[in-house]
């Protein structure tokens, strides 16, 4: 079953992501007023190594298991719709203390109500969709 | 063993999450979580009156299934490797008793904000419905969440990436310093 893999690799991201209380608003609360250096950490060293990995990869062309080479294609060009889309979405992250994963983690932690949350998330998608083309992007 | 039940280290947790990134990388996937809600509003049927959803979301379903790992991981820690109390500094702990709240960091997050019981007072209303709101919109606004753009494309080099991590944190200071201290008042 080949995406039985998948289900292994989202399991130890939940697991990690719930022992290292990455998953927990007081931590989003606690980085976003700078008074703890945990979240730097987890973010900054999973970077750093992330760096490295990707440095990697493209020096030695490592193919991935199917035999294709690995291109991290570039996000499109453009400054606005960063900008803005990250302040919209840093707005979202602080106010319920979880990012996507966070909120499929939360429901598998036995926090029901992040059902709603993931529904508004959906809703907050579907709208983007819909007015896309109203808003300025480069 | 006792390890499994402490809370993990910041030095623990961000390697793995970055072995995470790697595994999917060399199955040929990207790690990006947000397009998750795009795929769920595809799924649905919004693909007929809106062709931001009109794609082959089938090409995406490894990471739904994706998905339903975190959903079961969050489970096995909860359950089995005593994953409920939060070490947040003594500072936030104080900060936050003085805004009202009680107990910080008892929890996993604060019951004044995330339970069903308080999900209709305006501060459940924000924080669950607008602030789930806004990430799914902020998120594919930039192209992006955290695993897309603070994981990956930081990882990548990618300036557009960093725009949006410094918009991240705009985000979130302007909450956490302007409204946050009244959220329980209202």
């Amino acid at each position: 079953m080949k995406f039985l893999k998948f289900i292994f690799f989202g399991i130890i991201f939940g697991i990690t992501l719930s022992k290292a209380e990455v998953i927990s608003w007081y931590r989003i609360y606690e980085m976003f007023r700078f008074q703890s250096f945990h979240m730097y950490g987890v973010i900054g060293s999973s970077v750093i190594l992330g760096i490295i990995i990707i440095q990697i990869i493209k020096r030695k062309q490592i193919k991935s298991i199917d035999g294709r080479p690995i291109e991290i294609e570039p996000k499109a060009r453009g400054i606005k719709r960063y900008l803005y889309g990250g302040i919209i979405f840093g707005i979202g992250w602080a106010l319920t203390g979880a990012c996507p994963g966070p909120l499929f983690i939360l429901v598998g932690n036995g926090l029901g109500v992040f059902l709603v949350a993931i529904a508004s998330a959906m809703l907050g998608t579907y709208v983007y969709g819909r007015i896309k083309h109203k808003l300025p992007h480069y | 063993m006792e390890f499994i039940y402490e809370p993990w280290p910041w030095y623990v947790a961000g390697p793995l999450i970055a072995l995470i990134m790697l595994s999917l990388l060399l199955s040929g996937k990207r790690f990006g979580l947000s397009s998750n809600l795009r795929s769920m509003c595809a799924v649905m049927g919004a693909g007929k009156h809106c062709d931001f959803f009109d794609f082959n979301w089938r090409a995406q379903s490894w990471n739904l299934v994706f998905v339903i790992g975190l959903i079961i991981g969050g489970f096995i820690a909860n359950n089995f490797m005593g994953a409920d109390h939060v070490s947040i500094s003594q500072n936030t702990i104080d900060e936050l008793k003085e805004m009202g709240f009680e107990n910080p960091g008892n929890n996993l997050v604060p019951e004044e904000l995330f339970t069903w019981d308080n999900l209709l007072t305006a501060k459940g209303l924000i924080a669950v419905i607008l602030g789930g709101f806004l990430v799914g919109f902020g998120a594919r606004y930039a192209g992006g969440c955290t695993s897309g753009h603070a994981i990956s494309g930081l990882s990548d080099l990618q300036k557009p990436s960093l725009i949006a991590v410094v918009g991240f944190f705009i985000g979130g200071l302007l909450v956490t310093y302007l409204i946050t201290p009244y959220l329980l008042a209202l």
